[in-house]
């Protein structure tokens, strides 16, 4: 369905992505692994449109999609989160999923049937009416996937939604996304570095190091992987 | 009806007592007090019209008296060469402020000029059609351009000339057209477009909103609106100087009714207008009826509001007084 191929992009000299390649298989689970700075947040923005690769393709369901904006990605049928969270503060809970749903409803009836029913299914109903900036932040992750999931996205790109949440709240939120996947199709590209949620959802996993990809493979697989554990893993299986 | 779902009883009802209100205000108020009164309905039409663009949108517009300006010069100019009713010349305005605001819109969004810039953008505008018109031959440059004023027997709509009292209906009727169309709007999927774009620019697009046509859509819309002010505005007052109509302390004046009502609420406009204009208004009079003649006193006056409400009600007047009143906040 996604596929990325050979992508780089520079900040100023420094190489943030170096001829990355992968692909997201339609109906897939597929986790973007790798320590901080190895270039994960950087692959997001340019699947999502933030800015354009120096060199490289994207291809979504066999349009490329290197050149568009966030809105032509979003509206081509992938949705986002954000990393550090962007509610709509000074709007309520509902109003902020509204904007999502107005993707492809046009009536406010219509959207705001939509949004309610997808924060039942978050958890976040009994919050509709609070301003979102009322929100704690494992709630304000939520919301973030409320919105993206409003849109209707066949992909759904989340970065890092579960970091912060107790364990209790992952494992919830993890059976949401198996849900949507299992029930509804929804392919799913995860950036996370809580492994248990990875190992849990993820079908294949794809490590990232200094920009560049150093090991793909089932989760199995990867955590065996001898690069794998020497730049990542390592401490934490060697306990 | 559709446009009223939702919206709570008790503030249906005080929308109705307030227009029922202004509706017979003429009827008992002197020359004076229904000239007072068309100022503050100018002022809340003005107000609502900038609020599309600051509080609903996000985008500062610190230049709105060049829509003003623009507006009134086009019908005016019109009527005085060809003899045109405003009512023509009003397309001709809209027209001319739209694309003005379309302009403006195009180079600030295209080009990532955003917040202060922008504000400073507006300014700039607003300030070259002020300069530019003090040379403009064709409208009197800067010995300015005079309407024809006689004597009516009876009010003219068609050409918008006659009596105070026609002037303030038709401010009315603009006020509660804009009030009912911002309304609209803000329900509607352009009004949680623009309020995506003002709390986060970034968050909206990632949702698929295209920010540069809906930052345009607000620019021109509000643009257009208060280009309408502008004819009226001509017609009422029946002079027009570029050092007047286009120059900065216009602009500033007219959305300090928003930022005191409470900007991005739909009363809040309305709320600012009648605060500013009749209290600056009323002290005036209270203090010449007590032989104080102090220049400058409705000026110092306005800084004293914007103090205290920036101090104490930093979302302005709107907010806290309607959960006073039980109504939502937002003025929906």
């Amino acid at each position: 369905m996604l596929q990325v191929n050979s992508i780089s992009k520079s900040f100023r000299g420094l190489r943030a992505v170096q001829a990355a390649s992968f692909a997201v298989p339609e109906g897939g689970i597929v986790g973007l692994i790798g320590p901080n700075g190895a270039g994960k947040t950087t692959i997001f923005n340019m699947i999502a449109g933030v800015f354009a690769p120096d060199a490289g393709k994207i291809t979504f369901v066999d349009r490329e999609i290197q050149r568009l904006r966030p809105d032509q990605v979003c509206a081509a049928g992938i949705g986002r989160t954000f990393q550090i969270v962007k509610p709509f503060a000074g709007l309520s809970v509902l109003d902020n999923v509204m904007v999502g749903a107005f993707l492809k409803e046009r009536s406010s009836a219509g959207a705001r049937r939509i949004a309610a029913a997808i924060l039942e299914k978050l958890g976040l109903g009994a919050k509709r009416d609070q301003p979102a900036s009322s929100l704690t932040l494992p709630e304000r992750k939520r919301l973030e996937v409320a919105r993206a999931l409003a849109t209707r996205p066949k992909l759904l790109l989340l970065d890092e939604v579960m970091a912060g949440l107790r364990p209790t709240e992952c494992d919830q939120i993890v059976a949401v996304f198996r849900e949507l996947n299992r029930a509804e199709g929804l392919t799913i590209l995860l950036i996370e570095h809580v492994m248990r949620a990875v190992m849990a959802l993820a079908g294949r996993i794809v490590v990232l190091h200094h920009g560049e990809v150093i090991a793909r493979g089932t989760p199995d697989e990867v955590v065996r992987d001898k690069a794998v554990l020497e730049c990542y893993l390592g401490e934490e299986t060697e306990v | 009806m559709k446009i009223l779902e939702g919206v709570p009883r008790r503030g249906l009802a005080m929308l109705a007592a307030l227009l029922a209100l202004l509706l017979v205000f003429p009827f008992f108020a002197s020359g004076y007090l229904l000239a007072i009164g068309f100022l503050i309905l100018y002022f809340a039409y003005v107000g609502q019209a900038w609020n599309i663009m600051m509080g609903f949108a996000g985008q500062l517009s610190l230049g709105h008296s060049l829509y003003v300006g623009l507006g009134a010069y086009a019908a005016a100019a019109l009527y005085v060469h060809f003899g045109l009713s405003p009512w023509i010349g009003l397309l001709a305005s809209i027209g001319t402020c739209a694309l003005a605001g379309a302009v403006i819109g195009f180079l600030a969004f295209r080009f990532g000029v955003a917040g202060v810039y922008f504000a400073i953008l507006t300014i700039a505008f607003a300030e070259f059609a002020r300069i530019g018109f003090d040379h403009f031959a064709w409208v009197r440059g800067s010995s300015g351009l005079f309407l024809p004023v006689a004597n009516y027997t009876e009010n003219d709509l068609w050409n918008l000339r006659g009596s105070p009292r026609m002037f303030y209906y038709l401010m009315l009727g603009l006020t509660a057209g804009a009030f009912v169309l911002c309304h609209a709007l803000l329900r509607s999927r352009m009004g949680y477009y623009w309020l995506a774009i003002r709390e986060s620019p970034e968050a909206a697009q990632a949702l698929g909103v295209n920010i540069f046509r809906y930052k345009m859509y607000a620019v021109v819309l509000s643009a257009a609106m208060t280009s309408l002010a502008g004819v009226v505005f001509a017609f009422y007052y029946n002079n027009l100087f570029p050092e007047q109509i286009f120059h900065i302390s216009r602009s500033i004046e007219l959305i300090l009714g928003p930022i005191i009502g409470g900007i991005g609420t739909l009363v809040g406009p309305l709320v600012g207008a009648l605060l500013l204009t009749g209290l600056a208004e009323g002290m005036g009079e209270l203090l010449l009826a007590l032989g104080v003649d102090v220049p400058g006193v409705k000026q110092v006056f306005y800084g004293i509001c914007l103090l205290v409400v920036v101090i104490f009600l930093p979302h302005g007047v709107w907010p806290p007084l309607a959960r006073k009143l039980k109504l939502d906040a937002s003025g929906k």
